[in-house]
């Protein structure tokens, strides 16, 4: 019997496929969008995961207090007084398409347990001890570094992005006298001395987790996922609307199926059985699309992360199983959310109750009312959430407690709008136009919702990304004072260096620095000289007035805006740094793009309190017409490698190419929403085009040439849009604000100017009146071909 | 006895006060007995057929289907009663429309579960819809769709038949050729049929006449 009853209801689509397609679609894209951004936080995560475990393994390590190296004979001390460590050596090596993470260690004391003992076979050793030791990545890591080629030894699933490599080795490639970290081995002997007075200058640091990348890059996923959760919200008005339609145009024939014997929980169980079957079809959909959508972005991603945190992510997919039962799971999560309206009038529904499909459409102005009172709370909770709460997840729901209520808002505004405009219009094809939309308004207020969303999110995000990018690159025209920037390969080259530039260059300016813990989070030190192009050109936020010449004669710091933010620190704070000295804080500067707190610092005092500082990274100025010949000259004559030396113009290319490609994904994820948001109107507008001929045939009777009408329906639609875009263009500027003042300072500490940037706007109206006039096409066209018989049987069995 | 009502009232809430429709009807039908219901438009013939049904409830009295009360059943029990028992005609014709006439014919006996003793061909030959059978509903005319929902209705081999103004959207020559054709179905079935009808006319060819006014029902 219940295969009876699902003949009788699947029937239905077969008679409606149009309607059927725009349910699957909206669902499937609605699937896609969500597991899509779902399958790249997940990849994202892994790899963090994957490289926390080998940094670490969980087990605790020595290091220098002042983040310095840890010279090889305090290793001796340490082991000679039976304390258990393990040396290890971490940095960078430089590679094709960004840096490669070099991890050196010793294969004869390494404790087991640890992620790299672990992931290297002890059968391998042997290779790699030696003075021409080999060194292990993982294919695409290895195809990276053509230039140690002949030492690579591939290994298949070696964490992306890592090299391992036998600790002399490492220490020759990144120069090292000594050592990064020692490992702390989980069984230490009980009798041994403290480590004070062994190793003064080492701390105990707990262990590694993916928590210290996953904080950093919290705000990116966390942006991500709102694109994705804002997309299925879109992609499920399709399907609530499609599904509430359905429901209704088939309540006469559920009235006869109960009339005819079948239980009204039968009904609905066999609805359910329907819906599954169709969220399981899409799901399946969905979750190809989501997949390859994924696949798609996730070079963008990977390098973006790369770029603005470090992070190493894997460029391919590899997917668990739980994640493609997650994409179906969601999809019948959203299709339940989608029904359970319908379903639920439908179990209740009386035996004999009437069906009135266009009662379903004509929504009641009270719905209205409804929805506008649901605005209020929604915006009164945003805003409660923004003055009670703070952080990031208050950001959010700000942001999403605002869009929501400017969604519910719109058709309550569309519809004064309409009003006023009928009460302007003079003539009775005005009038009825009006009149007619106005009716139209809340079948079609969902797709209108939609298209709302999808446009405040573009002009909101639009204008963030174009701000920063504006901000951004005459930040770096400031920031880069020097003109070419060069790298010692050995520190013994430096006083070489420096005769060979005295009189070929205006200024050398040594970019010293140590990466350390400030305040309990890492950190980098960095040290400048007493040159008056810093003053010049350095981009202070807040300063005293003599900032500079203060700093040259040694009394104080800079930080980093996002420092300040972090530990509240203003002008006259005392900053504690690592070895135990504090500096008060004389400027702050802007430092867009990096996820760590900065520090400059007088060059001489890094020097005196670090000395073991990173020294070989120099900033040259050099008058632009000799730029050339001085690069000549250092390749040729000096013999410092092409690739130690890199021009102004080169760094600010690569660094606006990180931006470029991590909006790249923002700006992919925005023209879907919008993609999704022109379905949702042209599958609205088709199922309204059904059950509209008794609204137009008296018109038609009345004079309306069907063309007339036809002409109408696509004016509607572009009117409807153009009233939406204009909503949609101020809600978009406050989001904007939202998102560089509240946002953007929570997740990344630094707060942006805005910038406005009309002709984008001008762009996306022009793009909103295009989709809505695109979607209107098809069903002003059939209107205005449809027989006139169509319109005639309006009138011979009304009912 | 097939069909024993006793007793029934029903009232529905009227602007100001309760309206009562049916105030203390009984009736009772013997099986393969055709008996009209006739009655003035809005004297409550279709609600209590709906009652009988079991589509709707009452305020008191019973409704006792082969010794069974109606009355007493939850949902699940008399949407039962009506698969297997009960065929309804209604004014509406009310086929399904994303069936076709094939389809729609045989679709109360399937749910019945009784699809396989359905003589489909000479089925469609008496309603005279041989040739329609891959139509869908809205291809047809008000009497074909009748014949339709006439045809879907005896073809379950129910106990009772019961037409809610079958004729009432049909034109009267039309009207008449499938008010005979239920009654020559339902006498060839052997089933019990109760036809609600305005129309003394084409109440003549029943085996016995009710008519319903005030509220009561008289011979
Ligand atoms: N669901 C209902 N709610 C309120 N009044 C109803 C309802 N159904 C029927 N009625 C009223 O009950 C009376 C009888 O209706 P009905 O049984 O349809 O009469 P008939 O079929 O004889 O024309 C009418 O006055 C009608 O308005
Ligand atoms: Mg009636």
């Amino acid at each position: 019997m219940i295969g009876t009853v699902l003949t009788a209801l699947l029937s239905h689509w077969r008679r409606r496929p149009f309607q059927l397609a725009t349910l699957l679609l909206g669902l499937s894209l609605a699937t896609a969008l969500w597991s899509g951004v779902q399958a790249i936080n997940a990849e994202a995560r892994k790899s963090y995961a994957e490289a926390a475990s080998i940094l670490g393994g969980g087990l605790s390590e020595l290091v220098r207090t002042d983040g310095g190296v840890i010279p090889v004979k305090t290793y001796a001390a340490l082991r000679k007084a039976g304390w258990l460590v393990s040396p290890l050596v971490d940095g960078w090596l430089s590679a094709e398409g960004g840096r490669v993470r070099l991890l050196g260690m010793d294969p004869f004391t390494i404790p087991q347990g640890t992620g790299i003992a672990a992931a290297v076979d002890p059968s391998l050793y042997p290779e790699l001890i030696g003075t021409n030791g080999k060194l292990l990545a993982n294919p695409a890591t290895a195809t990276r570094l053509p230039e140690l080629k002949d030492r690579l030894r591939v290994i298949e699933d070696l964490t992306p992005n890592m090299v391992l490599a036998d600790i002399t080795t490492a220490q020759e490639l990144l120069n090292l006298a000594g050592f990064s970290r020692l490992f702390l081995a989980p069984n230490q002997p009980l009798l041994r001395p403290g480590l004070a007075s062994v190793a003064p200058k080492l701390a105990i640091k707990p262990p590694a987790t993916a928590n210290d990348l996953g904080r950093l890059t919290d705000s990116f996923h966390l942006n991500l996922t709102a694109f994705g959760l804002l997309s299925f919200a879109v992609g499920l008005a399709i399907v609530h609307g499609t599904v509430g339609l359905a429901f209704e145009q088939r309540r006469p024939v559920l009235r006869t199926l109960r009339a005819l014997g079948v239980s009204a929980r039968r009904i609905v169980l066999c609805l359910i059985a329907e819906l599954l079957t169709l969220a399981l079809v899409a799901g399946a959909l969905g979750i190809v699309v989501g997949y390859l959508m994924a696949t798609a972005l996730l070079p963008d991603v990977a390098a973006t992360l790369r770029g603005l945190y470090g992070a190493t992510v894997n460029d391919a997919l590899t997917l668990s199983p739980l994640w493609w039962l997650g994409g179906v799971g969601i999809a019948c999560v959203g299709t339940a959310v989608a029904a359970a309206n319908g379903l639920w009038r439908v179990a209740r529904m009386p035996p004999l109750a009437p069906a009135r499909p266009r009662a379903w459409i004509m929504a009641s102005d009270r719905a209205m009312r409804w929805q506008a009172g649901g605005a209020a709370v929604c915006l009164a909770g945003a805003l409660g959430a923004a003055t009670v709460g703070g952080g990031l997840v208050s950001g959010f729901v700000l942001v999403g407690g605002f869009l929501t209520a400017a969604a519910l808002f719109l058709p309550m505004i569309l519809s004064s709008l309409i009003a006023l405009m009928a009460r302007w219009s003079s003539g009775p094809i005005g009038q009825w136009f009006w009149a007619d939309t106005r009716q139209q308004l809340p079948g079609l207020s969902l797709a209108l919702m939609a298209l709302l969303l999808a446009l405040a999110a573009n002009v909101g995000v639009g204008t963030m990304v174009a701000s920063f990018r504006a901000t951004f690159a005459g930040w770096l025209d400031q920031r880069l004072v020097s003109d070419l920037y060069v790298t010692v390969e050995d520190e013994a080259d430096i006083p070489a260096l420096m005769a060979f530039l005295e009189d070929r260059s205006d200024a050398v300016l040594p970019i010293w620095h140590v990466d350390a813990e400030v305040m309990g989070a890492p950190a980098e030190i960095y040290g400048v000289v007493d040159h008056p192009i810093y003053a010049a050109n350095w981009p202070l936020l807040s300063a005293l007035p003599d900032t500079w010449r203060q700093l040259a004669a040694g009394t104080g710091a800079l930080v980093n805006e996002q420092l300040a933010r972090r530990e509240e620190m203003s002008l006259g704070d005392r900053l504690p740094l690592p070895g135990g000295w504090t500096a008060t804080v004389i400027g702050i500067y802007s430092d867009y793009g990096n996820p760590l707190g900065q520090v400059v610092l007088p060059l001489d005092a890094l020097t005196r309190h670090y000395p073991d500082v990173d020294r070989s990274d120099f900033g040259i100025l050099v008058p632009e017409q000799n730029r050339e010949t001085l690069t000549a000259a250092l390749t040729e004559e000096f013999g410092l490698p092409e690739d130690r030396i890199t021009d102004q113009g080169a760094i600010k290319e690569f660094s606006l190419s990180v931006f470029e490609r991590t909006f790249a994904v923002t700006a992919a994820l925005n023209f879907l929403t919008l993609a999704v948001a022109g379905v949702a109107i042209l599958t609205s507008l088709l199922t309204l085009a059904s059950m509209r001929l008794p609204q137009l045939a008296p018109a038609w009777a009345l004079g309306l040439t069907r063309t007339t009408l036809g002409k109408l329906e696509f004016i509607r639609a572009l009117v409807l849009a153009a009233l939406t875009f204009t909503f949609a263009l101020p809600v978009g500027l406050v989001l904007a604000w939202m998102l560089l003042a509240i946002i953007n300072v929570e997740a990344f500490g630094w707060r942006l100017p805005m910038h406005l940037f009309p002709l984008d706007w001008a762009v996306l109206g022009a793009l909103s009146l295009g989709a809505a006039g695109l979607a209107s096409i098809w069903p002003a066209y059939q209107l205005a071909k449809r027989p006139a018989a169509d319109l005639n049987r309006v009138f011979s069995h009304e009912r | 006895m097939l069909l024993d009502v006793h007793g029934l009232k029903k009232g529905f809430p009227g602007s100001e006060r309760q309206i009562t429709v049916l105030d203390g009807v009984s009736l009772s039908l013997d099986a393969g007995e055709v008996v009209a219901l006739t009655g003035e438009s809005g004297s409550g013939k279709s609600t209590l057929l709906h009652i009988i049904a079991g589509l709707e409830p009452t305020d008191d009295g019973s409704v006792l289907f082969d010794g069974e009360d109606v009355c007493c059943m939850d949902d699940g029990g008399r949407a039962a009663l009506r698969r297997s028992s009960i065929g309804i005609v209604f004014q509406q014709f009310n086929l399904i429309p994303s069936l076709n006439v094939r389809q729609n014919l045989v679709f109360h006996a399937r749910l019945a579960g009784r699809a396989a003793s359905v003589d489909l061909p000479a089925l469609a030959a008496s309603l005279g819809l041989a040739d329609h059978l891959e139509k869908f509903p809205e291809d047809l005319s008000g009497g074909e769709q009748q014949r339709v929902a006439i045809g879907r209705a005896v073809a379950s081999e129910p106990k009772l038949v019961m037409a809610d103004e079958p004729t009432g959207n049909l034109d009267e020559s039309t009207g008449q050729a499938v008010f005979d054709l239920l009654l020559a179905l339902a006498r060839r079935t052997g089933a019990a049929l109760l036809i609600a009808t305005h129309s003394m006319h084409l109440a003549k060819a029943a085996d016995r006449r009710l008519h319903l006014s005030h509220g009561r029902l008289t011979e």
